[in-house]
């Protein structure tokens, strides 16, 4: 068997930089494993631009984001296998994995990095009733059939969904010879980004029916049409206002899956929510050493929020491998003399190190359990993550992201310390298409040395 | 002169194991498909269920089938090599005044001969299925009920046939049965066959075919069941076969793990006009998820990953109709195969070759071949084998459909062994491939890809089940 | 005075713009977060402007299709003219992030560039 310090289960954004962050924070012994052919993972499809304005302060392409990565990747000189499927993870985290040229093998990792991304959900996910014809597609096997193999996937479109890329697709497929008919979204807002409605829909005069849906579906070879109905506030299709479209395609964009095969095999808990892993201030899940980020996590609006909590990730892994191995008793002091990341958390090292007697009062005080203290998602925020925060163990600053479940105008995002509010933030608009974040620092968490759940809440006027 | 001593018409899993029983014997047997591969029918879209045998009146012919085929499918299965579970069935009474009729089900399955049958009380229920519905008065145990994977036993005993002998057609439709002096002439859209003897196992058309040769009109109606498919996450949630009392349709709602893992619920029983009508409809959809949540508690509904819709060929008289036509000689009915039709497909193909042998003075050959060899799963294996199956084929190392772990070793093999796959649809009835949570989503491109490869076609000549359903229309920019 | 609402795109913050404009001239823009959006808002009311990306084929590589982009923004008029200027254009591999793909598209003045690397086919 091999012998690695972190494994890093995929090799798209947030692998690429979970493993760099890792390097750059002294671990020698890292593999990334890629099932694709190529780094870069979804970014390779996404070759519209807007990626990379908080990263690199200016905008690129999907594919040119990726390169960025796999030169730093190269640069860094880590190890990565392509085309090789990780089949399970035991929870002593040994890998099995599988290509065409290694065959078979297993890894004994020190720590694993959960970066598998998501997966588009299918029609059947949705109950759409009707045929079953060629010619319906999830906006993501489109997406990869244009942009990177040069088929058409058809003439006439109907997608539904206004996701990210259900939109992005629209443009897509009219520049490249399709007529789109109509976006249709479920729900009252597109759970897309505004820049994407203005620029792939309105640009070309692609309506946007927003509370509509596909209620029937025809063809038996190949589509010949959909249905759309309105739907009522429960989602409910109106009937009797049926309106037919004659279309060969119909793409769905309704929705990611974070996917979590591998990390429920291994005994990782996930949050109902997300579908993503329950983490800590680390990333860390409820297995010691395994650490999740990107869209396996929780899915993500903007990949520059994926590379910097993949960072995080690869930053915690290493703390985690260099904390439990037990060659190295005086790595912790070292690694934050070390420090020197850009983005910024080299100094949470040595914050660690500085609370390690505070950490100690505090179990003192108030019998800390190990778990921290909770994170909750009060009204209008769906999720949080982390869902729980350790003082001792998190840097000076702790980014949380969640999301809201609908659309709130002028609202403010509090943040409460048991009963105490401690933020109230003016939004001029919040919507669940985007995500959110705030920061908690430590000297706030400090203190309030007997905290034992802080709540994220969305405040109306 | 004949083309051919007989032919098939339907490569469904009657007109199949009509095929395979007959290539036992020394003569010329043709299958007439009208799709572009075996299992394209109501083979396709059904329960997985081998039926104990304990629903069809006792005497009939649909009972004896059912027993015969349930006894044969242990051993068919070995032969064939294909997954077929004996997980046991029960049917749910959930009052007290019901209980007369689970007690005249449980009679009718002895007289029909039925094993092993018991009632259990609620609480021998609970203990057997804990997710079934706490509201159970009792149930109907039947430990022979199984389940078996529809597609895998129509292409295997297809592939056994075409090993063996049997000519297979694609694409052929019949259009007219006319009687010859001496048996028949059939026209397709691929030109004229002709055959001293006609099976007609043609499904939802059989009445047509029945009715070109015969002035005893029958008359099939297509009953349509809608069905949904859960992932294999949920295909724990029960492991027997869970019915209600029947009704007037059938069957009722069933709640069922399918041999590969899945659960499947459904299906419901709508009388269409429309032979090709598989669509599924909101209200069906609705019904099965509602029904199946009467029988089974916390029925896990996030984890649907598709639903489909099959036809029943259900005939007026209610029974299956498997006999040479009394005023179409060398004509062979096929016809109403209906449920129990999966679990019965082996004595059906035993009773049709039975007839035919009989009416022909059938000689056995020498050289038949019983077994085939499916197609080679690498998770069946050990680590150590599946490590040197790699290195001797290494495209047993590349993983296509993540969801359900194929290989492209799998997927290569799906289209060149005999009547091989030509459409994602052949190659995920096949392989699984494309099958599992993400629908094909990920592996289809990469599919198409080794389709095209391996036929020496365009991507664009690739469908996803033959005739005009092509995954891609064009390429990019081309109209400009 | 005319009030114009737009939102901008030149990242995804998508700051909702209130433009005020007095015969064609713009008299004031709020909304924005920084500078960009003020930019924006000038070129979207006057001069609007796309980045386009599409795809063309390649030969000898190891894909059949690279990715490309403007090198800058282009007339938004000019956004499906450059894009069947792109219909027969192939490129050979190998190809880096940045070459040229096709010079001054559709009259643009900007030059067509690859957004992916493509390796020579071994």
């Amino acid at each position: 068997m091999e012998n690695y310090d972190i494994v890093v289960i995929g090799g798209g954004p947030a692998g690429l930089a979970a493993a760099a962050s890792a390097r750059k924070s002294g671990i020698e012994r890292i593999v990334i494993l890629e099932r694709d052919k190529e780094l870069g993972g979804i970014l390779n499809q996404c070759i519209h631009n807007g990626f990379g304005l908080h990263t690199f302060k200016e905008e690129l392409t999907g594919p040119e984001y990726a390169g960025r990565f796999i030169d730093q990747i190269r640069e860094l000189d880590i190890e990565y296998r392509l085309n090789t499927m990780v089949m399970e993870i035991s929870p002593q985290k040994i890998v099995t994995a599988m290509n065409r040229v290694d065959g078979l093998f297993e890894i004994q990792a020190k720590a694993v990095i959960l970066a598998m991304g998501c997966r588009e959900r299918p029609r059947g996910a949705l109950n759409i009733p009707g045929y079953r014809p060629a010619g319906i597609f999830s906006a993501g096997t489109a997406q990869r059939l244009v942009n990177m193999e040069g088929y058409l996937p058809g003439r006439e479109v109907v997608i539904l969904g206004s996701g990210d890329i259900g939109l992005i697709m629209a443009r897509r497929m009219t520049l490249e010879g399709a007529k789109v008919k109509v976006v249709a979204e479920l729900m009252p807002y597109s759970g897309g980004l505004k820049r994407n409605i203005v620029q792939c829909l309105d640009d070309y005069g692609i309506p946007l029916k927003l509370s509509h849906t596909v209620v029937d579906i025809q063809g038996k070879e190949r589509l010949t049409g959909i249905t759309l109905a309105e739907v009522d506030a429960e989602g409910r299709p109106v009937l009797g206002r049926e309106e037919f479209y004659s279309c060969d395609t119909l793409l769905l964009s309704v929705g990611l899956i974070p996917e979590n095969e591998l990390s429920v095999g291994m005994g990782v808990e996930l949050n109902p929510v997300t579908s993503g892993a329950r983490v800590n201030e680390s990333l860390e899940t409820n297995i010691d050493g395994v650490f999740a980020c990107g869209n396996v996590l929780h899915v993500h609006d903007l990949v520059d929020f994926v590379s910097e909590e993949a960072a995080a990730a690869g930053k915690n892994a290493a703390l985690y491998v260099q904390r439990t191995d037990p060659a190295k008793p005086d790595v912790r002091p070292e690694a934050g003399e070390r420090g020197g990341l850009e983005d910024g958390t080299g100094a949470g090292e040595r914050a660690e190190a500085d609370d390690r007697t505070t950490a100690g009062a505090r179990t003192g005080q108030t019998g800390e359990s190990d778990l921290g203290i909770c994170i909750t998602a009060g009204d209008g925020v769906r999720y949080t993550v982390p869902e729980t925060v350790r003082v001792r163990h998190m840097a000076d600053r702790l980014t949380v992201r969640f999301r809201v479940g609908n659309v709130y105008k002028n609202c403010y995002v509090s943040v409460f310390f048991d009963e105490n509010r401690v933020l109230r933030r003016k939004r001029p608009v919040a919507a669940p298409g985007e995500m959110e974040e705030l920061v908690l620092t430590k000297e706030q968490l400090m203190r309030y040395p007997e905290l034992e759940t802080i709540t994220v809440k969305i405040e109306e006027e | 002169m004949y083309d051919h001593d007989v032919i098939i018409i339907g490569g469904g899993v009657s007109g199949c194991a009509a095929a395979r029983e007959l290539s036992r014997y020394k003569v010329d047997v043709c299958v007439l498909e009208k799709e572009e591969d075996v299992c394209c029918g109501t083979s396709k879209a059904n329960s997985g269920i081998v039926h104990a045998g304990y629903d069809a009146p006792a005497g009939s012919l649909k009972a004896e089938m059912n027993l015969r085929g349930n006894e044969m499918m242990e051993r068919l299965s070995e032969e064939l090599d294909i997954p077929f579970i004996r997980n046991g069935s029960l049917v749910l009474c959930m009052n007290e005044k019901d209980m007369s009729k689970l007690e005249a089900l449980y009679d009718r399955g002895i007289a029909n001969g039925v094993k092993g049958l018991q009632i259990l009380d609620k609480e021998a229920v609970l203990k057997k299925e804990p997710n079934v519905s706490k509201d159970v008065y009792a149930a109907l145990y039947a430990p022979t009920g199984g389940i078996v994977c529809p597609f895998e036993l129509n292409i295997a005993l297809a592939e056994n046939a075409c090993m063996n002998g049997v000519r297979f057609h694609f694409q052929t439709e019949v259009q007219k049965i006319e009687r010859q002096e001496e048996g028949y002439k059939l026209s397709t859209d691929k030109g004229d066959f002709s055959a001293r003897y006609v099976v007609n196992a043609a499904g939802v058309y059989a009445d047509q075919f029945h009715n070109m040769v015969s002035a005893d009109k029958i008359h099939i109606t297509a009953r349509r069941g809608d069905y949904c498919l859960l992932d294999k996450s949920a295909g724990n949630h029960v492991r027997s076969t869970i019915f209600t009392l029947p009704g007037e349709f059938g069957k009722g709602i069933l709640a069922a793990p399918t041999a590969h893992g899945n659960l499947i619920l459904g299906p419901t029983a709508i009388d269409i006009e429309d032979k090709e009508g598989t669509n599924t409809t909101r209200d069906g959809l609705s019904q099965v998820l509602d029904k199946a949540g009467m029988s089974v508690s916390n029925l896990p509904m996030r984890q649907v990953i598709t639903s489909f819709a099959g036809l029943r060929a259900h005939e007026d008289g209610e029974e299956f109709i498997i006999e040479e036509v009394s005023d179409a000689p060398g004509f062979i009915d096929c016809a109403g195969i209906e449920s129990p039709g999966l679990t019965s497909a082996p004595a059906i193909g035993r009773r049709i070759a039975g007839i035919l042998k009989e009416r022909m003075g059938l000689i056995e050959k020498e050289d038949f071949i019983p077994t085939r060899k499916g197609i080679l799963k690498p998770e069946t294996l050990t680590r150590e084998e599946r490590a040197r199956l790699i290195r001797e084929n290494p495209a047993y190392g590349n993983i296509i459909c993540r969801c359900e772990m194929i290989t492209e070793g799998e997927i290569i093999d799906a289209i060149r062994r005999p009547l091989g796959a030509r459409s994602l649809d052949g190659v995920k009835r096949r392989t699984r491939a494309g099958m599992g949570r993400c629908q094909s989503g990920f592996c289809s491109p990469r599919t198409m890809e080794i389709l095209a490869r391996e036929w020496k076609v365009d991507v664009r000549e690739i469908t996803k089940s033959g005739k005009a359903s092509f995954i891609v229309t064009g390429t990019n920019k081309d109209i400009f | 005075m005319e009030e114009r609402k737009l939102i901008c795109i030149n990242c995804p913050m998508g700051c909702m713009l209130t433009v005020a404009m007095e015969k064609g001239a713009i008299v004031s823009i709020e909304g924005n977060t920084c500078k960009r959006g003020e930019t924006y808002a000038g070129k979207e009311l006057t001069n609007p402007t796309r980045i386009v990306t599409s795809t063309v084929k390649v030969t000898g590589g190891r894909e059949p299709m690279v990715s490309v982009k403007t090198k800058a923004d282009i007339p938004k008029g000019k956004v499906m003219e450059c894009v069947r200027a792109l219909k027969n254009v192939t490129a050979k591999a190998p190809i880096r992030i940045g070459d040229v793909i096709l010079e001054d598209a559709a009259g643009t003045g900007v030059n067509i560039v690859a957004t992916k690397a493509v390796e020579r086919e071994e």
